[in-house]
């Protein structure tokens, strides 16, 4: 039983589920680290997914498709930027509202431009390929799930360590997590939390843009009205069950991805959709429970020492 | 002679206020030039227009002869100045050294090079007797140690002038007697002090010279050598003041507020305040000092009704309030001012006759048959604005408008109205002028004598020292010493207030 659910078959499947979430989230990571609470990343991944399709489509080629895709997520972290850090307004209020713009957008823009309803695929669009590392790819069970893969998932593999550098070992992420901590403390010694934030935030609007384009021209060749459907909310709940570390990120990521893909495989044995369909939000639920707990009990390790 | 640091002509106006007018100020190379005046006098504003937090209306600043110009404080860094704010600039999550090298890190190869960090701050903290280490995280530190970090953080931006504004209201006896050590250390080292202040013994204690500021101006530029309290207060005042007031103390037997060991429980189920006891009598004022958070607040908020009361019994007038509600306890005969003028003693947007009414609202004549009568409130509240001397534009005003010492003002005279046996008075005082503390703290007196019973918490020692006819010290929420103000020095409370009693009687 136990060797027929965990196969290569399900960590593959695992893997691809897993690279969109983890790009988003390391995206909201360095928006949490600055002091901005990024929670548009569901809108950002899936106007990522629809502008890479388009890209891809009009310039017949996977490139074209991903930068497509990373502009439009920077276009609409743009918007967020300025509402939340030269405005001034509330980000909650604001993401959600770029959210349901984006579904709305993409929504209404597709039987515009590509004359469908639902589903657009077409021959034109030219998909991510998968990539097979030369040696890497060849040990058994990790070759064929990591090193077989698309460029996307190799940058976003790259990102948790470089991300990890960045943050916690060079000025910039040094001054970074400084900006989210105490912006004023920071403005005092000459740096601008506005610069940064919009650094962070634009970031964030380029891996969750990728995040997107890996959706629709990596995981399938296609755009779906709502495809995102809900990885980026995901995506916002790894940053915090992550604590805004690369490494515990990755975990919630790779956490979230396994239960997706348990998902299809238990959908393939036979279990109703709508229960499969659940499980990864289950899994988050139970997590988020979980990891509060934790919290607590390491707060009241802090208070009583 | 050159000065280190001159200010000619400075003035700042902002609507309807002359914040700085015309003030000169010289400073010499290594001396530490104290900067007194009560609030509003424009200490704050002339430090903000010599760190080139926005710039002066007219006038000019010469450092070591040169005119210079400040477009923001990291103008006036890179020209040798550093200020130890009165709040801290830090990042909790940070470690020292991290916090210290914040926007010039040393870095190898693009990435930071902490081990040289750490040694860079632990080679000053040595060199000026600033204990701390560079590993430690920075929201575990205790206040004093976080001030040393700001001045860490000055001298390693290498300031030649430091600016410290107020630094001594968050520290306790024995962390002031060390930062006069540092800031002693520094003047030898060469470097020059702006201590901005308004206690006096400090200015007698540490000060080379003093310039006072009085309503924007400059009024004087004295030697502290050459000058005396009484001397610098009334250049601050403008007219002579009695702070040192012990007068003859009307004390009687009859006891108003009887604690019995009294204990209330925090988080966790931990005490805050473990076996409290002790009564407080008519015609006296027990003042409990001790460090913040040692359960005084956890004490105030137990006694008048805000928080639950675990073990122990209180007892007013011979009445049992140990589990009565608000209500029951100012019915008993307790006024309450509380440590929080702006969040707990006044509705910011409600009314100046409405904030004075307050608690009033019961009262036979101000209510009647569940009505208020407007006309009575208005006059009660033009009767106390009268006698109080609250300086409002209209009682019928929102009271956010007042300044702090007409709101504290507002608060003392809403609670002293109620006449009750008891007064608590949290923090009466802190963040007024002279003459808004000399104003409260003839109000207590009066109170006092009058026969009333005061309980008087604060952290100000002198405060404590000049008005209490007993003094209890609180530690870790022990009531942890009972002290005659007329036989104790500060130094004895500080010793119970950081709970070092303790390690003197083990060895």
């Amino acid at each position: 039983m136990f060797e027929q659910i965990f196969d290569t078959a399900l960590f593959d499947s695992a893997t691809r589920a897993m690279i969109p979430i983890l790009l988003a989230a390391l995206g909201g990571m360095i928006c949490e680290r600055a002091g901005v609470f990024q929670i548009a990343l569901e809108g950002i991944m899936l106007a990522g997914a629809f502008a890479a399709v388009a890209g891809s489509y009009l310039a017949l080629n996977s490139g074209v498709g991903v930068m497509f895709g990373v502009a439009a997520g920077m276009l609409i972290s743009l918007a967020l930027a300025y509402g939340t850090v030269t405005r001034k307004g509330d980000s909650i209020v604001l993401g959600i509202a770029l959210n349901l713009l984006a579904m709305g957008l993409t929504g209404f823009l597709l039987p515009q431009l590509f004359d469908v309803r639902g589903v657009f695929q077409h021959a034109r669009i030219d998909g991510l390929d998968r990539i097979a590392i030369p040696g890497l790819s060849q040990i058994p069970w990790v070759g064929p799930v990591l090193f077989d893969n698309t460029i996307l998932t190799y940058v976003a593999l790259l990102l948790v360590p470089a991300l990890w550098v960045f943050l916690f070992r060079t000025p910039i992420g040094l001054r970074l997590r400084g900006v989210g901590e105490r912006p004023l403390a920071a403005e005092t010694l000459g740096v601008s939390p506005t610069v940064y934030k919009y650094g962070a935030v634009l970031t964030s609007g380029a891996l969750a843009g990728m995040a997107g384009a890996q959706l629709s021209l990596g995981n399938v060749v296609q755009f779906a009205e709502n495809m995102s459907s809900g990885r980026g909310w995901v995506a916002v709940v790894a940053v915090m069950l992550g604590r805004a570390h690369p490494a515990g990120v990755l975990a919630a990521a790779a956490l979230f991805a396994l239960a997706e893909a348990l998902g299809f495989r238990f959908q393939g044995n036979g279990l109703p959709v709508q229960v499969t369909d659940a499980l990864p939000f289950v899994v988050t639920l139970i997590a988020l429970i979980a990891a509060r707990k934790r919290f607590a009990r390491l707060l009241d390790l802090t208070t009583s020492a | 002679m050159t000065f280190e640091l001159e200010l000619r002509g400075i003035t700042k106006r902002y609507p309807g206020v002359l914040a700085n007018d015309a003030v000169d100020l010289a400073v010499h190379p290594a001396e530490i030039h104290a900067i007194v005046g009560e609030n509003g006098a424009g200490k704050t504003t002339l430090m903000s227009l010599l760190y080139g937090l926005f710039p002066p209306d007219e006038g000019e600043i010469f450092i070591r002869g040169e005119p210079v110009r400040f477009d923001s404080a990291l103008d006036a860094i890179a020209a040798g100045l550093g200020m130890v704010h009165q709040s801290f600039k830090l990042f909790p999550t940070l470690n020292v050294a991290d916090n210290v090298v914040f926007r010039q890190e040393p870095t190898r190869r693009g990435l930071i090079d902490r081990a040289a960090g750490a040694a860079r701050v632990k080679d000053l903290a040595e060199r000026y007797g600033l204990a701390v280490d560079p590993e430690a995280a920075v929201e575990d530190l205790p206040v004093g140690v976080l001030q040393r970090v700001e001045i860490l953080k000055a001298l390693y931006r290498d300031a030649q002038v430091l600016i410290l504004d107020e630094p001594t209201a968050v520290l306790t006896p024995q962390e002031r007697d060390q930062l006069f050590e540092v800031i002693r250390r520094l003047r030898e080292a060469g470097r020059t002090i702006l201590f901005i202040t308004h206690k006096l013994g400090e200015v007698m204690a540490i000060s080379d010279r003093v310039t006072v500021l009085r309503r924007g101006r400059a009024v004087a530029h004295l030697t502290t050598s050459e000058t005396d309290p009484a001397e610098i207060t009334m250049h601050m005042t403008g007219r002579a003041v009695d702070l040192d007031r012990r007068a003859p103390e009307h004390q009687s037997d009859q006891v108003v507020l009887e604690v019995g060991n009294l204990t209330v429980l925090g988080g966790h189920g931990r005490p805050v305040v473990e076996e409290a006891d002790f009564e407080v009598r008519s015609g006296e004022i027990v003042g409990i000092a001790g460090v913040a958070g040692n359960g005084q607040s956890e004490l105030i908020e137990a006694l008048c009704g805000l928080r639950e009361t675990d073990a122990g019994t209180v007892t007013l007038s011979g009445r049992d309030i140990t589990h009565a509600d608000v209500t029951e306890r100012r019915r008993a005969g307790l006024a309450y001012i509380p440590e929080d003028r702006y969040g707990v003693g006044t509705t910011r947007q409600a009314s100046v006759a409405a904030n004075l009414m307050m608690g009033h609202h019961r009262r036979p004549g101000i209510q009647n048959k569940g009505w208020l009568d407007r006309g009575a409130v208005a006059a009660l509240a033009r009767r106390l604005v009268e006698v109080f001397g609250i300086k409002v534009a209209s009682v019928s005003g929102p009271v956010e408008t007042l300044s702090g010492g007409n709101l504290q003002k507002v608060v003392v005279s809403r609670e002293m109205e109620h006449q009750t046996p008891l007064l608590i008075a949290e923090q009466p005082t802190r963040g007024l002028d002279i003459g808004a503390i000399e104003f409260v703290h003839g109000q207590l007196i009066e109170y006092r004598d009058r026969g009333g019973a005061v309980l008087l918490v604060s952290a100000e020692l002198s405060e404590i020292l000049a008005l209490s006819t007993r003094i209890l010290v609180m530690f870790e929420g022990h009531i942890v010493a009972c002290l005659d103000p007329r036989k104790v020095a500060e130094p004895e409370i500080g010793l119970y207030m950081t709970g070092s009693h303790l390690e003197n009687q083990v060895a």
